[in-house]
């Protein structure tokens, strides 16, 4: 009886099994990096709110700082989502009957909230605290991007683990002086290597990587 | 055997379809997010009456109104140093600059933009009036200017009511004001002007 295959049959099999072993590593990989990507952590995207708050205009334009409103970054995990009286400070005032603002003046009149859409939402297996952060010299904009150039506002880093723990492995290349962490324009200067080994030794930065820094 | 490997794998797949994101999303609660136990819909609950924070068991005390025996207090009831000017001037800028201008001159640019116009803090009225009315000014607000009590702790009103002071201060100097020995470096181009010298 005749041979049905020749003998290059055999390589011919074995390639046909590493290709498909590598194929089902490639969808692997490719699902991972979908998981991963911006589209998923829907990074740069603007979130629809009750109200278009521009933070372009309250910050870029008019140089609000960051604490008039987020009241307890400097003291607490959280960095608060403005009570309804504090917009009205000013909107009692300005644009006061503008249509695009009734939720706010409805929340007023009724003391209901108005629900905001959550931007940068951590999972909530993971532990965060503004207050340490802002008070050891890493700047709002180093994690929320240029603010005062969102129209309406987007999530700006991927918020990764990855990428928080680069800076946690690295403070040296993200800390800025403390009198700077409030400043959207900031920039690191062009020594930012020697900037940053001295602020970590004078801020007392440590390089925290243990699990249950941010799992706790 | 066989059969045995098939129903064995295909129980093993049979978990992926309970991938769900419950670590993710956990039942419990995170500042200002959504309940469905409270009628409101608001986790964070309001502050039943007659609750006492932290720090505020004395808050009808001279400190923390600026008033005593109906009068307002005349001293600034915290050690002024520069430390205190420097928080002061830190908070100044954040909550009062938007409305009253850096300098205080009511020109900020939120009322630049037609809010009433911020009063002058450089105005013989509020360089004469005692610090305590200043900080509850802060505390309470005053005519169309909401108060302040929420954004603003009790310690730093009172660093605001000691820049607000330092402010006045830089536009209202007198020669007499500048130590002697120093007088001398006040050149002939430096000298302020007759009217604002006084």
């Amino acid at each position: 009886m005749p041979q049905y295959f020749s003998r290059s049959a055999n390589t011919f099999s074995r390639m046909t099994i590493l290709a498909l072993v590598l194929a089902l590593c490639g969808v692997c990989w490719y699902g991972y990096l979908i998981v991963r990507s911006p589209y998923e952590m829907m990074q740069n995207v603007p979130r629809e709110q009750p109200v278009p708050f521009s933070h372009e205009h309250h910050v870029g334009g008019l140089g609000i700082d960051c604490r008039y409103c987020h009241t307890t970054v400097e003291d607490s995990s959280f960095a608060n989502i403005p009570a309804t009286k504090i917009c009205m400070n000013c909107h009692s005032q300005m644009w006061a009957t503008s249509p695009m603002l009734e939720p706010v003046r409805e929340s007023y009149r009724t003391g209901k909230s108005i629900e905001w859409t959550r931007v940068n939402d951590l999972p909530e297996f993971v532990y965060f605290d503004h207050s340490i952060h802002v008070h050891h010299g890493i700047g709002c904009s180093t994690c929320h991007g240029r603010v005062d150039q969102m129209p309406l506002t987007w999530q700006a880093a991927p918020l990764t683990m990855e990428w928080c723990l680069n800076c946690h492995r690295h403070p040296e290349r993200y800390v800025r002086p403390e009198s700077q962490v409030f400043s959207m324009a900031y920039t690191p200067p062009a020594n930012q290597t020697a900037l940053g080994n001295r602020l970590v030794r004078e801020y007392h930065i440590q390089s925290l990587t243990s699990c249950s820094t941010c799992h706790r | 055997m066989k059969t045995f490997r098939t129903v064995a794998t295909l129980l093993l797949l049979l978990p992926m379809a309970a991938c769900r994101q419950d670590m993710q999303d956990q039942p419990k609660y995170k500042p200002l997010g959504t309940s469905r136990f409270f009628a409101d819909g608001r986790e964070a609950r309001p502050i039943p009456a007659g609750t006492i924070a932290r720090d505020e068991l004395n808050n009808t005390d001279s400190f923390h109104t600026g008033a005593a025996n109906g009068a307002f207090l005349d001293a600034i009831p915290l050690k002024v140093d520069s430390k205190l000017l420097h928080r002061g001037q830190e908070r100044f800028d954040i909550y009062c600059s938007p409305c009253h201008g850096r300098t205080g001159d009511g020109n900020g640019m939120v009322a630049q933009r037609g809010l009433k116009i911020p009063a002058d803090l450089h105005t013989d009225r509020l360089r004469s009036v005692p610090p305590g009315y200043l900080y509850q000014v802060i505390k309470n607000g005053y005519g169309a200017m909401g108060d302040y009590g929420d954004q603003i702790q009790v310690n730093d009103r009172w660093a605001i009511v000691a820049y607000v002071r330092a402010l006045q201060l830089s536009r209202d100097a007198r020669l007499n004001d500048v130590p002697a020995e120093q007088r001398g470096q006040l050149s002939a181009e430096n000298q302020p002007q007759a009217g604002a010298a006084r």
